[in-house]
């Protein structure tokens, strides 16, 4: 069995700061990380390593720096890394990265049969979720969402059988194989990796795949020629929150007392309501 | 069949890292692990880089190192309660290409550091704790970390892992860490926008500015303070040892905010914003608290080996050049093709020895023990040089001689002149 696993090289936005002077978002020194939704949908396709000894390709597309993403996954037991990376990529919107994504995998797909595509249910920094479903319609794959796990494959048969969630509960579905399925999180959580395949994964190469490689001719397709969607504007919103204040004193009564006119004083119609309530 | 590394290293410090490359750069099968996620990823610190140590690494760190700013300017300052007296040294003679020492921060530099390792063949892997050595009788033949299947093998192991240690004191080869012989430093980088930055100090071109501060600002308790300039923020911090400040029972950060709050230094961080906060050990025992180095099979290097100058504050210096001279040490050994045990690996204390590592930290060895004991030079004379200066320079009636024999009253009050004739005796000894 092959999967591929579709994965993202994201900044690590719990430490995206905002420049005090500026208010601009400042990337720089902002470590990347593997994009967190995308560890779940590895980890899913590492227990069908363990289970049915697939072969995992990881695939993603992104600046040569997001070779240390892939270089992760290879760690976490991962067979092949290809990171689809060139200049006329830049500026893709999630119609072109489907683009350029699907072609690879048909590229892929012709030296190994895929079985499967694993993508995560979103990113942390584009967070539209449309990436995975774009390939999957791209390709005619059949499409899983939100899939919380895959309670049986049968290989012969080419079916596969999951729980996906939907707002009011659980379906139970099954679907023909070749699929593509999107994880959701939190319910396996990442393995941690053996030395030897820290090792592994420290000396693999990553093969770097152009247009060409990935078969793409026309670039219209790709890049921001191939991007309808234009992001016009990116702020901070202002935090609602002013400081915290610390009252101090020992008596919970008096504290209880000094809180409540502090906030009579600042909510006058509060006030008036609980004194009517009181009433 | 385990495959067998000529070098394993634990750590990705700046001592790691210089053995590493220097191993890899001669062809050695070095493999190198460090716990953080990346080299530098547990270190927020801004600091000062001493180019000397590294230069003699990689001749052209300039190029492409991520550098601060060059120190065009030190001060040091002797401060009292609400005054200080200090020098200034500044020169136009240094710039960007020859200057000696830059202020940095150490996320981005070991980063920096450790790519060049990997780039010269060194194998990194990080996120991976060593816990244990393995030891064949009193033979280091490996280590062991916290993954599966986490036994490494090699022919010489260098512990590169810090001021605390783990793995030297678990094996024995250092005692465990004394309150005397360590201080907690705590330092902050406060963002200031490079422009206000540059008008404060009146720095152009890259000139940076480092103050060092000793006085009332540490109550006392021996350490010092010290303030950088980077790029766009000020690395300010104040160190003291740990035994006093468990005597005193003042929490280091308290220090630190009276320090911001000195009418010294308040002016200077006005409007910052602070970044990032951190507390770290240092090694200040000097040459006295130096464990063994070396034995069968291992070498100690950096702060893991107490390698550091706290009077000149200088330690990833101190940390590079052990590094390298360990790595020395290997490729020296392995092309007499001789065994890396004990009687062979003394080639490196003798290498640290004839480097300025072992001379400087001779230098100072009992100034902590005399400094220590005499609190004077802590208290009473930063006390004593600002109050003199402040009446001496003051205009206010009153005669010059008159003020001059007030003065030297006001002087042996504080201290007799044979206690100040001791104490000078002392110092002059203590820098021996
Ligand atoms: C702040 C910000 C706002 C943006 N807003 C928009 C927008 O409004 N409209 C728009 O079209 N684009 C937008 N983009 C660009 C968009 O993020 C990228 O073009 C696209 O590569 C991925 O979309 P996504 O990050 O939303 O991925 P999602 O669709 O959320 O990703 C789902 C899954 O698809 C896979 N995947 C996604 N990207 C890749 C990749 N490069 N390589 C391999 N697998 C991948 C992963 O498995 C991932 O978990 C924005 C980007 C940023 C940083
Ligand atoms: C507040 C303060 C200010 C300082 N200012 C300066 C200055 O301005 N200039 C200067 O030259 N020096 C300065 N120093 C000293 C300097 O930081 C150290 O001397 C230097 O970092 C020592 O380098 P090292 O490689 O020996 O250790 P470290 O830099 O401490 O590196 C040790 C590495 O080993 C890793 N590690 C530890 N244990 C394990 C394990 N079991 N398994 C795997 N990895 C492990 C750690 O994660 C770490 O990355 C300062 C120190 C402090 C605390």
């Amino acid at each position: 069995m092959h999967v591929v696993i579709l994965v993202k090289q994201v900044p690590d936005s719990s430490q995206i700061r905002v420049h005090p002077q500026t208010g601009t978002i400042m990337r720089q020194g902002v470590p990347a990380i593997l994009n967190p939704y995308d560890l779940f949908a590895l980890e899913k396709a590492l227990e069908l390593k363990d289970a049915y000894g697939s072969f995992l390709t990881v695939l993603s597309m992104g600046p040569l720096q997001a070779e240390a993403a892939l270089r992760k996954a290879l760690s976490y037991g991962a067979d092949e890394a290809i990171l689809l990376s060139d200049r006329a990529f830049a500026g893709s919107d999630t119609l072109a990265t489907s683009y350029a994504l699907a072609a690879a995998l048909k590229k892929i797909d012709s030296c190994r049969k895929i079985d499967i595509v694993f993508a995560g249910k979103q990113t942390i920094d584009g967070d539209t979720g449309q990436v995975g479903p774009g390939v999957a319609r791209r390709l005619g794959l059949q499409l899983l969402t939100y899939v919380q796990e895959i309670k049986h494959i049968d290989y012969e048969k080419k079916k596969v059988l999951v729980h996906r969630k939907s707002e009011k509960g659980i379906q139970v579905v099954s679907s023909q194989l070749p699929c593509l399925m999107t994880i959701l999180d939190g319910h396996s959580a990442i393995r941690y990796a053996s030395l030897p395949n820290m090792i592994r994964a420290a000396k693999a190469p990553v093969k770097i795949w152009n247009r060409m490689d990935a078969g793409i001719e026309d670039i219209s397709k790709i890049g921001l020629k191939g991007s309808p969607t234009v992001v016009g504007k990116v702020f901070a919103p202002q935090s609602s929150r002013g400081p915290a204040e610390m009252m101090e004193g020992e008596e919970p009564e008096v504290l209880c007392s000094i809180l409540l006119e502090k906030l009579f004083k600042k909510y006058p119609e509060v006030e008036k309501e609980v004194l009517q309530q009181v009433r | 069949m385990k495959e067998k590394y000529d070098c394993i290293i634990v750590g990705a410090g700046p001592g790691g890292t210089a053995a590493a490359y220097t191993l890899a750069s001669n062809g050695l099968n070095v493999i190198q692990l460090e716990r953080g996620e990346y080299p530098g990823s547990k270190n927020v610190q801004g600091a000062v880089l001493y180019a000397n140590s590294l230069e003699k690494i990689i001749p052209d760190f300039r190029m492409d190192a991520p550098l601060e700013r060059f120190l065009a300017e030190q001060r040091v300052w002797i401060i009292d309660k609400d005054a200080y007296v200090g020098t200034t040294h500044r020169t136009a003679a240094l710039n960007w290409d020859n200057a000696d020492r830059y202020t940095i921060l150490r996320a981005p530099f070991d980063r920096w550091f450790s790519k060049k390792a990997q780039e010269a063949g060194v194998l990194l892997i990080c996120e991976t704790t060593v816990l244990d050595l393995i030891k064949e009788k009193e033979r280091v033949v490996g280590v062991r970390t916290d993954r599966e299947d986490g036994e490494l093998y090699g022919e010489v192991v260098i512990l590169a892992d810090g001021v605390n240690s783990m793995l030297a004191r678990k094996a024995g080869f250092r005692k465990e860490i004394v309150a005397k012989e360590v201080a907690l430093g705590v330092k902050e980088t406060i963002f200031i926008p490079q422009e206000i930055l540059e008008n404060r100090f009146g720095l152009v071109d890259n000139q940076g500015v480092a103050i060092e501060m000793l006085g009332a600002i540490t109550r006392g308790m021996l350490g010092t303070a010290f303030l950088y300039t980077n790029k766009e923020s000020i690395s300010i911090g104040i160190g003291c040892l740990l035994a006093d400040l468990k005597k005193e029972k003042i929490p280091p950060f308290e220090l630190l905010e009276s320090l911001k709050n000195h009418p010294a230094v308040k002016p200077l961080i006005v409007g910052g914003e602070v970044k990032e906060y951190s507390a770290h050990l240092i090694p200040e025992g000097g040459y006295h608290a130096m464990p063994q180095i070396y034995g069968e099979g291992w070498m100690i290097v950096g702060d893991a080996a107490m390698l550091v100058n706290s009077i000149h504050r200088e330690g990833s210096n101190l940390a590079m050049e052990s590094g390298r001279l360990a790595a020395e040490t290997v490729i020296e050994i392995k092309k007499k093709n001789a065994r890396f045990n004990k009687m062979n690996l003394v080639l490196y204390k003798e290498k640290l020895e004839k480097s300025f590592v072992l001379k400087d930290l001779r230098k100072y060895k009992n100034f902590h023990a005399v400094i220590g004991k005499n609190r004077h030079f802590l208290t009473t004379y930063p006390e004593i040089m600002n109050v003199s200066l402040f009446s001496l320079l003051q205009v206010d009636g009153v005669d010059k001689r008159t003020k001059e024999r007030e003065t030297i009253k006001n002087i042996l009050k504080k201290r007799s002149v044979s206690g100040i004739l001791q104490d000078a005796i002392q110092l002059w000894r203590a820098t021996r």
